[in-house]
């Protein structure tokens, strides 16, 4: 087994199919609840977790998982999602989140060119390095990309209720500010293990390129999750077999084959949704 | 059945329940909501019972809404009691629902989203009680304004509710829509001999549809049966002279006057647009 998992291109494979796997059905709802600006803002915001866990010799994803989660924390805080809907402070939204994002991206360029000894090159960061993927961070993603799929299953119906109205969802006895900070801390799970794959600067497109490539192909929400995932293992094959073939950055070069995916679903999309949709237009009296 | 009071001067949050509040679906006492400095509510009793409709009315910004979500937990009180029945369950229908047009969800699915043990077949049998069966298969995007309303109407029934809250139900829909909208709620309650608080700018069709009418303008202004309501100087001042089909002097109030003014432009307004469905509307609503 081990013999086999030498094989580099193999465990970028895995690696970028187990971020694919749990990316794309978080990308939906980055979608649906029109988080993307919150997510790019967090990847960014990573940065400065990296740096402090080089600084501090601890894990790099461990420090940017602390950051973006960090961000989550004081999003969900702001009641940016909630059925409160607190405006507390003067700047609300997307501002406070870019205000709170490029104030941690700008603190972790600057951290890292004070590394001591050799300054750290973030190219490495902010592209990935899916070739360099070891063994042990390969477990790392699995397991946690198993958990968060398992978490989803699990809290489906609440999320996609959360995602609909959250007021209506608290009427009924849910927790819809619960929800949606789980919601957050998943995408910002994902941020961190997607880092190694296509690197902080690509790791929504990542997320939302598989998953507004499904929404064409999609008539139900599960069906559009599913949808998302294979789309993004697809893309992972196709850009890490293109990035071989043409020696091209493999980072960029997935994300490159997850857009040829989306341009593909959204040509053929109608056309498939035709075939499906007529004779559902037969049932209208 | 008191439906609370009249503002007093006494703020005190532990007003003496009345006595019908034992059998009372919902019991509101005292409630009081500020919105960061402003006071949006305050000292705000009513109680609504099983089988009762109660209609909240009031100018915009008067807390109508704001009252409904302190029902539901999204708005905490600043002081005051919110009290349920106990295991009472609910149905809510929010104002409005945005619903992006990435996420793919057709009408049966929303509502099994909100009624997970309702089957295929209950789901499609409410669509058809509130006319939008043929809905079922529509993505909730491509609802028109009055079958979402529907919808959502659909969905809060599914969950067979013991109070059913509902804000602005019949926005958007027309004259004849929202008679046939009230006239659902009305067999609904019959039926199952459930509460019902509603908000409405619907005054015509609140006053022949509620058993009891507050009119909320931040605080309790008058509330009782709809022509007490009609009658009382509070509600003229606020909604004019002739709101609900009541003829009465014109107000020497400046302020009041122009309100009212308002208010006659924008009934006006829907009379030009559809005159004909209203006078359909009007002869077939059932007066409560």
């Amino acid at each position: 087994m081990s013999a086999i998992l030498d094989d580099i291109l193999l465990r970028a494979g895995l690696a970028g199919l187990g971020v694919a796997l749990i990316a794309g059905p978080l990308g939906c709802f980055i979608l649906w609840r029109r988080l993307a600006y919150f997510g790019e803002a967090s990847a960014h915001a990573a940065l400065l977790g990296v740096a402090l866990g080089l600084l501090m010799g601890a894990p790099v994803w461990l420090g940017a998982l602390a950051v973006s989660a960090a961000m989550a924390l004081v999003v969900a805080r702001a009641g940016l999602f909630s059925a409160g809907r607190a405006t507390q402070g003067q700047i609300a939204g997307d501002g406070m989140i870019g205000v709170y994002a490029h104030g941690a991206l700008a603190a972790g360029l600057v951290a890292l060119s004070q590394m001591p000894g050799a300054p750290a090159d973030p190219s490495r960061y902010l592209f990935g390095e899916i070739l360099g993927v070891r063994i042990s961070e390969l477990a790392l993603i699995w397991g946690a990309a198993t958990a968060l799929g398992l978490a989803m299953v699990w809290r489906w119906s609440a999320l996609l209720n959360a995602t609909l109205s959250p007021e209506m969802a608290l009427a009924e006895g849910g927790a819809p500010d619960r929800e949606s900070l789980g919601l957050t801390l998943a995408i910002a799970v994902t941020i961190a293990l997607a880092m190694q794959v296509v690197g902080l600067l690509l790791v929504i497109s990542l997320m939302i390129l598989p998953a507004a490539a499904a929404r064409a192909l999609s008539s139900t929400p599960e069906a559009m999750a599913l949808w998302s995932a294979a789309l993004g293992a697809g893309a992972v094959a196709l850009g890490l077999a293109g990035s071989f073939n043409y020696d091209a950055p493999s980072g960029p070069s997935i994300v490159l084959a997850a857009f040829a995916l989306f341009c593909f679903a959204t040509l053929a999309g109608p056309a498939i949704h035709a075939g499906i949709g007529r004779p559902r237009e037969g049932e209208h009296p | 059945m008191t439906a609370g009071s009249n503002a007093s001067p006494a703020q005190s949050p532990h007003r003496s329940p009345s006595a019908p509040e034992k059998q009372a679906t919902l019991t509101v006492e005292g409630l009081a909501v500020r919105a960061g400095r402003r006071t949006v509510l305050r000292d705000v009793s009513l109680c609504v019972g099983a089988g009762e409709i109660v209609s909240l009315v009031g100018p915009n910004g008067g807390g109508k809404s704001t009252l409904l979500r302190a029902v539901i937990g999204a708005a905490k009180p600043a002081a005051g009691r919110i009290t349920r029945r106990a295991a009472t369950r609910l149905g809510y229908m929010p104002q409005k629902m945005a619903v992006d047009r990435t996420l793919p969800l057709d009408a049966a699915g929303f509502l099994g989203l909100g009624a997970p043990r309702a089957s295929a077949a209950d789901r499609i049998a409410m669509l058809d009680r509130v006319d939008v069966a043929h809905s079922a298969r529509t993505q909730l995007s491509d609802l028109s304004g009055g079958e979402m309303q529907r919808v959502l109407l659909a969905r809060a029934l599914l969950r067979d509710p013991d109070l059913l809250l509902l804000d602005e139900p019949t926005q958007g829909l027309d004259h004849r829509g929202a008679a046939r909208f009230y006239r659902l709620i009305e067999e609904a309650r019959r039926e199952r001999g459930l509460a019902v608080l509603l908000v409405s700018h619907d005054l015509d069709v609140v006053m022949r549809a509620s058993d009891r009418v507050i009119c909320l303008n931040g605080h309790v202004c008058c509330a009782g049966a709809p022509d007490q309501v009609c009658a009382h100087p509070e509600y003229q001042r606020l909604f004019g002279p002739g709101a609900a089909g009541r003829s009465a002097d014109q107000d020497a109030d400046g302020e009041a006057v122009e309100d009212a003014m308002a208010i006659y432009r924008h009934r006006h307004d829907h009379e030009r647009e559809d005159g004909s469905a209203r006078a359909g509307a009007a002869a077939g609503t059932p007066v409560a």
